[in-house]
Order: C-alpha cells, then sequence, then structure tokens
C-alpha cells in the first residue's frame, strides 16, 4: 500500500463530522501552525514541501504565496477554487462531500500563514449538496472555536465563506473566478496585475485548488521535508487521479507520484486494467483539455521508456508525443471509442463554455465545433483536417486565458495521433456514419 | 529647486526608437511614432477606463523584454494593455508570426460578421472594414452557417443589429463611464453571446447616443441617419454650440446644405475627443443651431481620405487622378476616349507611376 495523505480516512464511517474527524487526528495541525508556528514558518514548510498546483497548471504552491504583495492597511484574501468543472476530472467533488474538514483545517492554516481574515471557498453552482455539507463543516468548527474570533487564542480571526459559482467553466480560470466571486460576469481580467498584487477586491490574492490547500494540513503535522521525500523530482507528494472511460475499476484514487502509468493503468489496485475482453486505443491523462495520446505512446515515452505518472514525465516530449498530468482527469479509451466523435464532445464543450471576450476563442472554438460536427456526420472533406490544424494553431496562445489553448489542444493532439481516422471518415461517410461504426485500423495495446 | 524630470524608457517598435514616460503601453508608445507602425485596435478606446485585450488585433511581438531581461515573451501579447520596460524592442508589422496572427484574427472576427458592407450604413468609416483590408486575406475559409440575430431597437434613436457586432464591449464601457446607468450588456457567452438590454428596457438617457460613435462596426448605428446617405457622400464640417449638458464641440455631416447627422469629433485613431449629448446629436439638425467653425481635416486612414482603399497608398493621388480622369471621359460619347488614354499609357509619367505601382506590389 502506497502512502495516502487525503484519503487515508476516507472509508471510515462519520469522517465528515467534526467529532469523528477529531478522533482521527484533524485539527491538530491547526493548533500547532496557530500555537507554535509563525505564518512565514507555515509558509517556508510548504515551500519545502515542493507541493505543486492541483488545479491542473501545476505551479509551486510555496512559490505562489511568496509572491503575494503585503502592502500596510490592504486585506490580503484566500480564495479556494472548488470549481472543478473539467470533463474527466472529479477529485476535489469527491474530497469535498467526503471529508469536508480536511478541506476547511487547511483553508484555516493557509489563512493563517497568509495573513487573510476572510477567506472563499467558490464551489461549483451545481454541486448544492456539496456546499450545504461544507457549510455544516463550517459551522461545526466555528462552534468548536477553530473559525471566528480570537481562534484558539492565537489572536487571529477568519471569516469562512462558501460561495456557489456561477454555472460556467470558465469561472475556474483564477481571474474569471475572482469576477464571478465579485458578482460580475465571470470574463477572464488581463494579465498583468496578477492576482497576487490585484486580486479580489483589487486586493492581494492567493487562488488555490482544493487538492493543494487540503495537503497544507499534513505539510504542517508532518514537515514539508517529509512530503518532499515522496515522489519524484519536482512532482513531489501524492495526487488524487479520477479514473473514468474504459476500465475495470472507475473511481478516484491517490497516488504516489512517480508510479509508473503501467501499473497504474493495469494493477488491482488502481484501474485494474482496460475492460475486459478489450484492448487500449488512446488516453487523456489529465482531463479533457490535455492532448490526447495513443495508447502506447501513454506507456512509454517516444524513445521507449516508461512513462510515470508525474508532471515530468508525461510531459516529456513536448506536445509531439507527450501530454501533460493536468487535473488528473484520467479518461481511457479501448478500441470501440471512436476518436473523431470524442473529439468533437471536447470542441463541443469548449465552444458552450467560452466566455467570448476574446475573439480567437470566441470564434475559433464555435469554428472548429462546427468542421468536427460536419467530419463526424460523414460531410467532411479532406481539406477540413489541415482547416481545423490551422484554426487550432491561430486560437492557441493568442487569447487572454488558457480556455483558448485548452480548447486547441485536444483537437490538435488527436488530429496529430489519428489522422488517419478522421481520413477514414471523410473518404467512408457511409460506413463512418453507422451507429457504432469505429475505424479498424487503429493501433491497439 | 532642481528640475525633476521622470526617466522615460525607450522603446524601439519595428525598427523606431521612442522615449516614452512609465507606464506608457505598447500601444500608446507605437501610436507616438505615427500611424506607420501603430498596431490596429478594433476594442482597444483610450477613453474608456479598462477596455481593450479583447479583440487579440493588436498582438506584437516583444522580441526583448527590457534592457535589463532581454528575454522575448513567450507568446504574443496584446499592445494596448502591455506596459513598457525600459529598452523593449516590439516587432509589428515586421513580425511574419505577428501578421499570421492577425490574419487569423481577421478571420475570427469576420466569421459570424454577414458582410452587408453596401447596405451598412458605417460602411466608409468601419474599423473592422479598415482592419481587414490592411491585415487581412480576400477569401474565406468558413462554409457553416453566420450566427444571426433580429434587428432590435434599444431607445427611440439607437438600432442594435446584433447580427454585426464584434463584442468589442466598448458601448458597455461607454454605458457605464459616460451614463448616469447602464442598463444593456453581454447575455450569454462564447459564439453566441450578445449585447442587449435587460428585458423591456430601452437605453434612455442623455449621452446614451455616445454609444454609436464608439462602436467599431454598423451594429448601433443612428436612426435618425439609418440609410439617408453613404458616409463618403457627406461632408463634415466642425461646429460648436452652447449647450448646458455637453461642450457643445461636434462635427456636421453635409448632404448639400442639408445637416444629416451630427457626431463628436473624433482624433486620427478614430476615438472620440469629447463625448456629446442627446440633444446636440439627434435634435439640432438645422445650420442655424450651430458656430460652423471650418471643414474637418479628415487625417484618419479612412475611405473618407481619398483612395484609401487602392493598391499604391503612399505615392497614389497623381495616379489615381489620372486614372479616374481617362475612366470618367470612357462615359462620355463624344470623346475618343482609347486615343487618350493610349496617349497617356505612352508618357513617361505614366510609365514612371506604373512602375512605382509595380514595386508596391511585389513589396
Amino acid at each position: 500500500m502506497s502512502l495516502k495523505i487525503l484519503t487515508e480516512h476516507c472509508s471510515t464511517p462519520g469522517i465528515e463530522t467534526l467529532e469523528v474527524y477529531r478522533k482521527k487526528g484533524g485539527y491538530t495541525a491547526v493548533e500547532k501552525a496557530l500555537k507554535k508556528m509563525t505564518p512565514d514558518e507555515v509558509v517556508e514548510e510548504v515551500k519545502k514541501s515542493g507541493v505543486r498546483g492541483r488545479g491542473g497548471a501545476g505551479f509551486p504552491m510555496g512559490m505562489k504565496w511568496s509572491f503575494l504583495a503585503k502592502p500596510e492597511g490592504v486585506p490580503r484574501y484566500l480564495v479556494c477554487n472548488a470549481d472543478e468543472s473539467e470533463p474527466g476530472t472529479f477529485k476535489d467533488h469527491y474530497l469535498m462531500k467526503t471529508i469536508p474538514h480536511l478541506l476547511v483545517e487547511g483553508m484555516i492554516i493557509s489563512s493563517y500563514a497568509l495573513g487573510a481574515n476572510k477567506s472563499f471557498i467558490y464551489v461549483r453552482g451545481e454541486l448544492m449538496y456539496v456546499i450545504r455539507i461544507l457549510e455544516k463543516a463550517i459551522e461545526e468548527a466555528k462552534a468548536a472555536g477553530f473559525l471566528g474570533k480570537n481562534i484558539l487564542g492565537s489572536g487571529y480571526d477568519l471569516e469562512l465563506v462558501v460561495q456557489p459559482g456561477g454555472g460556467a467553466y470558465i469561472c475556474g480560470e483564477e481571474t474569471a473566478l475572482l469576477e464571478s466571486l465579485e458578482g460580475k460576469r465571470g470574463n477572464p481580467r488581463n494579465k498583468p496585475p496578477f492576482p497576487a498584487v490585484k486580486g479580489l477586491y483589487q486586493s492581494p490574492t492567493v487562488v488555490n485548488n482544493v487538492e493543494s490547500i487540503a495537503t497544507v494540513s499534513w505539510i504542517v503535522n508532518n514537515g514539508g521535508e517529509a512530503y518532499a521525500a515522496v515522489g519524484v523530482g519536482k512532482s513531489t507528494g501524492t495526487k488524487l487521479i479520477s479514473a473514468s472511460g474504459h476500465i475495470n475499476k472507475p473511481g478516484v484514487y491517490e497516488i504516489e507520484l512517480g508510479l509508473s502509468c503501467d501499473e497504474f493503468l493495469n494493477s488491482d489496485e488502481y484501474c485494474g486494467g482496460v475492460r475486459t475482453g478489450h484492448r487500449l486505443k488512446a488516453v487523456v491523462a489529465g482531463g479533457s483539455s490535455v492532448p490526447i495520446v495513443p495508447g502506447s505512446l501513454f506507456l512509454k515515452n517516444a524513445n521507449g521508456e516508461d512513462r510515470l505518472m508525474s508532471y515530468e514525465s508525461l510531459s516529456d516530449g513536448g506536445f509531439a508525443t507527450g501530454t501533460m498530468l493536468g487535473s488528473g482527469g484520467f479518461i481511457v479509451f479501448d478500441e470501440t471509442a471512436c476518436i473523431v466523435r470524442n473529439t468533437w464532445n471536447f470542441s463541443r464543450f469548449y465552444e458552450h463554455e467560452s466566455c467570448g471576450q476574446c475573439s480567437p476563442c470566441r470564434e475559433g472554438t464555435g469554428w472548429m465545433q462546427k468542421v468536427l460536427n460536419r467530419i463526424e456526420h460523414g460531410k467532411g472533406s479532406m481539406s477540413d483536417i489541415d482547416l481545423l490544424v490551422d484554426v487550432s494553431k491561430k486560437i492557441e496562445g493568442n487569447t487572454i486565458c488558457p480556455l483558448g489553448d485548452a480548447a486547441a489542444w485536444p483537437v490538435a493532439s488527436a488530429i496529430r495521433h489519428f489522422r488517419d481516422e478522421f481520413e477514414w471518415h471523410i473518404k467512408h461517410p457511409l460506413e463512418a456514419t453507422k451507429p457504432g461504426a469505429v475505424y479498424a485500423g487503429a493501433v491497439l495495446v | 529647486m532642481e528640475d525633476i524630470k521622470p526617466t522615460m524608457f525607450k522603446v524601439t517598435v519595428d525598427g523606431v526608437e521612442v522615449e516614452v514616460a512609465p507606464g506608457t503601453t505598447i500601444m500608446q508608445a507605437a501610436r507616438q511614432i505615427g500611424p506607420e507602425v501603430a498596431p490596429p485596435a478594433m476594442c482597444y478606446y483610450e477613453p474608456l477606463k479598462g477596455s481593450g485585450g479583447k479583440c487579440r488585433a493588436c498582438l506584437v511581438k516583444v522580441a526583448a523584454g527590457s534592457a535589463k531581461d532581454p528575454r522575448p515573451m513567450p507568446k504574443l501579447v496584446a499592445s494596448c494593455i502591455t506596459p513598457v520596460q525600459d529598452g523593449m524592442v516590439v516587432e509589428n508589422f515586421t513580425n511574419p508570426q505577428v501578421v499570421e496572427a492577425r490574419k487569423g484574427v481577421v478571420e475570427f472576427l469576420l466569421l459570424n460578421h454577414p458582410l452587408d458592407c453596401p447596405v451598412c450604413d458605417q460602411a466608409g468609416e468601419c474599423h473592422l472594414q479598415d482592419f481587414a483590408f490592411e491585415n487581412g486575406v480576400s477569401t474565406t475559409r468558413y462554409e457553416e452557417e453566420r450566427r444571426t440575430f433580429e434587428k432590435e431597437d434599444i431607445g427611440p434613436y439607437i438600432q442594435l443589429h446584433m447580427t454585426r457586432c464584434v463584442l468589442c464591449y466598448r458601448c458597455v464601457y461607454t454605458a457605464d463611464q459616460i451614463t448616469d446607468g447602464r442598463v444593456h450588456g453581454v447575455m450569454g457567452r462564447g459564439d453566441h453571446a450578445e449585447i442587449s438590454t435587460y428585458i423591456g428596457r430601452a437605453i434612455d438617457n442623455d449621452f446614451s447616443g455616445n454609444v454609436i460613435d464608439v462602436c467599431p462596426v454598423g451594429a448601433l448605428t443612428d436612426k435618425t441617419y439609418r440609410f439617408k446617405n453613404r458616409v463618403w457622400f457627406s461632408k463634415p464640417v466642425d461646429a460648436h454650440c452652447d449647450c448646458d449638458k455637453c461642450s457643445g464641440k461636434v462635427q456636421l455631416w453635409y448632404r448639400g446644405d442639408e445637416v444629416i447627422r451630427v457626431t463628436a469629433r473624433k482624433n486620427e485613431w478614430g476615438e472620440v475627443k469629447e463625448f456629446i449629448c442627446n440633444t446636440c446629436r439627434f435634435e439640432k439638425k438645422k445650420t442655424s443651431d450651430w458656430v460652423i467653425e471650418g471643414p474637418t481635416k479628415v487625417n484618419r486612414a479612412s475611405v473618407i481620405s481619398a483612395n484609401k482603399y487602392g493598391a499604391n497608398l503612399i505615392k497614389k493621388p497623381d495616379f489615381a487622378l489620372k486614372l479616374a480622369e481617362s475612366q470618367y471621359k470612357k462615359i462620355d460619347d463624344s470623346r475618343p476616349y482609347v486615343n487618350e488614354m493610349a496617349e497617356i499609357k505612352q508618357s513617361e509619367d505614366y510609365k514612371a507611376l506604373m512602375q512605382k505601382n509595380e514595386s508596391f506590389f511585389k513589396k
């Protein structure tokens, strides 16, 4: 059994209540941090741990915290990004509904470290029942004296607010989230200035993912070095992976970063292998935004070396042959999956969720969706494939926020690795549009 | 007391160096050099706070971030919102990546645009026309159905033709910053987002007419002027009046002796200098209402200035006038125009002009 930092007590009955959570050692980290450590010491521990942002971009969390501007007389804010809506990612949802106090505890320590007296948890609006669970947990923590005025006699005050989201994927982009939190339309802001300088209500703000904040209490209890000892290279600690698709055991798994991809996919402890009787065709390793890769390139990189579940190893080979760990939304496709249809499906999502602020993303996502729709329904032409590549190139990197990139990558990578399947769809429209028809020439593992 | 001189930043745009104050954006620095290097702007509007960054028309390559840190920026940046650093080197029209990205932006903006310029009141002073002509390609690769909307009357003076909108947000900022209360905004998201008023509301306040001036395309049009005239057939004249609401400094647009339209005055970048009130704009349509200052000097690159859309942009008027003359005679049956044209073609003058033209085309 590998180390479980976040999910160790998840199967304990009643863990969502403060009583059981405290029996399992909960809130000891708050006591330790507030009574024995200065805020800077907490930041230092997090820096030492090397934990990287778990929302998808993988930016070192300690570094993000140290960038926070600290002007006199201006409040600072911590915002937890729980607007998890990427297709394929459902780890934060699981964590919050199962063990809400882990997040609340992490929020208290993180707010203390950053000097924030009011912190927000911005939860995806569709998850009303999770919002109620979190609110209950906050009530309990307040009653026990872990929230409110003068927490544990340390003189530190904190108010924790749960905010239901506006119901848009784009509100998970950190500056759009802040706009939404301020009560405005959730459009991403132009950067610079970054939230660390001017964020919520024009004050310095840190925005962190649920999973990142949930790790803080373990780091405080056990020290940053202990955390850094887990994992490989700059990918330290553990990561929640939400596995779905054509596997025997879909679900949320906590892995130590650096686990081999082969083991994660095939061992019974995790995914339990591709659906029995079927073979592996393709993998989306980190949520719908990351490039899709054929099964062979997921298990081994272009040089034939085994891939590991870590930030560096998965992105080995760049966009030509690699992918990304992203937010940990792990989707597996077997030979019955049609890549064209799947790509169309993803692009429908991005067309629907583009905020419409900047022109390449607003118009480009709709264009790609329509062209893919045509190809999928047997009305494509050969020039459409190059058109898609060109459009995706013109969106990528030219937009305000990363949603443009996220919309372009799945399309570009699907064509890069599965071009013959697109061509088959165009050349044989009658065959391809039959229900359940799939290209037979795909390379399987 | 010693004079305190602010330290000036040296910035190079397309090989031309300029000194600007810290805090200036790349766009402003380039505009100080002149229209040859100024990036196009579809959403950025200097008088409106917070505008810019949306259309991506002004993307430039920063080839060197600053003198201290001369690394290039990894992505193209929007020049209208990126502040300059000392020693920054910016590539605009000289960078193929930028030119390519801009072609993309033109294509994206025209994707759902109806291209109904022949019946659009904005034609001739349309930023999208200029932008597409200067930076785009003349064909489309879009085969799908275009997004359309019903025309909408928002208030007694303004009509909204959403189909033409490029979602620059300028009118939203105008309503926020110039008028007392904003009743319109962006609804929906993505390529189905639209400008609209809250249900059942009309735009009704003294400065609402300014949204017409700031609109870069023909999405917001003046109902008192709709389909009255083409811009290039009307004559702009500067005029003013005593107004208790606004500065009263306007531009009158004449057809013959008739004032057919009143707008605010614009600078060479097409930006309103002083916003005017609705009384001046919509109700004072007689010459006697105004004190005439004289013809407007049109220095903005637009169709109104002669031959904007010809091939030889710089030394062209000579050649174009001669050609126009000879063409004009074609219509007149009594004149042997063919011979005259042949004569012109023989002249050294004409040959020199053609050569000049050719070298321009090659460029």
